[in-house]
């Protein structure tokens, strides 16, 4: 049904609340194996864009298609429910502030889903969140409830729970936004690593140097619209868009 | 006549025999009340328009009359139509319902403070509404109103004297039943009295052990 080429396709992404247009018509390709930053001043949608990759805030118009698959088909409700779930198991979502599931230790956070639903016996399931969590090194952790944790720690159980479900997909809404200057590191190196294995992510940041350092390529978001996109070299030191640089020329001098 | 106390332990039977059924229907009326609260606030919350209406309707009847008349409707009046409960029975639903009602207010509530964020998280890694719902934002919530859900279990032991007046012999009908041999009130009455503040402490106290349990899991 979709011609695709990509492996992430966003096509006429258009998002309205009334009048107020969030997103006029985007589109935006993903290569298997990429990593895409998604940068823009606040309210220039591009919480808006991610969320809506995984149908959290749905498009009002145009298409998102995941390796193939339509992700916001028009469905009967109860089919689209269905179709929805099964989609989302392939899109992992790492959140700003973490919501961890504060009744459940880093284990039972991680293993909760795939228990539920791909009916993992529970050798299974403790296997996988001792993989999950090594991997981003909490593993010391496993049975501390949230509560207990540092941010930093939080959000990265919070990447482990994610990744539980083997997501094609990781997207990652400002994960390191809410944490303080000393926790950032060791989520940035968590996510290097899955840069590392080849995980295709999309992330919505603040950070420019991580960006700079670990993206394929750099989206510049403005009220709305995509302003400019390139490999980040090319965005971060020789931006084509007037918009472009006195946005990184105000975030780069207000940051550090 | 000043207090005499001596009477008292030759009948200590009979009022222990009533603590117990104070006892057992204030367990049985907090199980359903708790598990029926989460229920109806389930329902009240998200369930078709259809539904919810007559359910609200019914809700707001139960919280609006007196806990006496609807114990009386279901052990008397549901003879009427051919459901014949037994008094004990008769008289745990109609508890039990009673503050399920009140529960289900309390969590209603509770359900709407859990952070957005649960939801979504929940919803991201594939679950349904419905099971986001019971693994995430229920239990949250549940745990969230676990002191007032006390304070009502301590009214519904309190409460649990109103089955008395359909015939089942809990410690207010044992010590009445006591009174009628020895025409001693005063001494029987505090006896029973005593005896709900024992069983009173031993509720607070369990409570207390399920709000630590609890409140170390977060």
């Amino acid at each position: 049904m979709t011609d695709q080429k990509h492996f992430v396709e966003i096509r006429h992404a258009q998002k309205a609340f009334g009048t107020l247009e969030v997103l006029k018509d985007i589109s935006l390709n993903v290569e298997r194996g990429q990593i895409v930053a998604i940068i823009g001043p606040s309210g220039s949608g591009k919480s808006t864009l991610l969320r809506a990759i995984n149908d959290l805030d749905p498009l009002t118009g145009g298409e998102i298609i995941l390796d193939g698959v339509q992700v916001n088909k028009t469905l009967p409700h109860r089919q689209y429910e269905k179709h929805i779930n099964e989609m989302r198991q392939q899109i992992g979502m790492v959140f700003q502030h973490f919501n961890l599931f504060p009744h459940m230790t880093a284990r039972e956070n991680v293993t909760m889903a795939p228990k539920m639903l791909k009916g993992l016996s529970k050798e299974e399931a403790d296997a996988l969140a001792v993989e999950q969590l090594d991997k981003v090194g909490m593993l010391e952790r496993i049975d501390y409830y949230p509560s207990r944790l540092s941010g930093g720690q939080k959000q990265r159980v919070a990447i482990a729970r994610a990744l539980a479900m083997k997501p094609k997909l990781m997207l990652f809404d400002e994960a390191t936004s809410a944490l303080d200057p000393e926790l950032v590191d060791e989520v940035n190196q968590v996510m290097k690593k899955l840069a590392e294995e080849h995980m295709t992510m999309i992330i919505v940041t603040h950070e420019m140097d991580f960006a700079a350092s670990v993206c394929d390529r750099v989206l510049f978001m403005d009220k709305g619209v995509v302003v400019e996109e390139g490999p980040p070299e090319v965005v971060f030191r020789n931006p084509t868009q007037e918009r472009t640089r006195e946005f990184l020329r105000k975030h780069l001098a207000g940051a550090k | 006549m000043g207090l005499d106390f001596s009477v008292v332990p030759q009948y200590l039977d009979i009022i222990l025999l009533g603590c117990a059924w104070t006892i057992g229907i204030t367990v049985a009326a907090a199980i359903l009340s708790f598990f029926g609260g989460i229920v109806f606030a389930v329902i009240a919350l998200y369930a078709p328009w259809i539904i919810r209406q007559p359910f609200r309707l019914i809700a707001w009847v139960f919280m609006s009359t007196p806990l006496l008349l609807q114990l009386f409707l279901i052990y008397f009046g549901l003879v009427q139509i051919g459901i014949d409960l037994p008094a004990f029975i008769a008289g745990i639903i109609g508890l039990g319902l009673h503050f399920a009602v009140y529960n289900s207010e309390l969590i209603q509530t509770a359900i709407l403070s859990v952070d957005k964020g649960q939801m979504e998280a929940a919803r991201t890694v594939g679950l349904s509404r419905s099971q986001a719902l019971r693994k995430v934002v229920i239990p949250q919530a549940v745990r969230a109103v676990i002191p007032p859900i006390g304070n009502n279990m301590i009214a519904l032991l309190k409460d649990s004297a109103l089955v008395s007046v359909i015939g089942v012999s809990e410690l207010t009908l044992s010590a009445q039943r006591v009174i009628g041999r020895t025409y001693r009130p005063f001494e029987f009455y505090l006896v029973a009295a005593a005896f709900y503040y024992v069983i009173n402490l031993g509720m607070e106290w369990v409570l207390r052990k399920i709000e630590r349990r609890i409140s170390i899991s977060r």
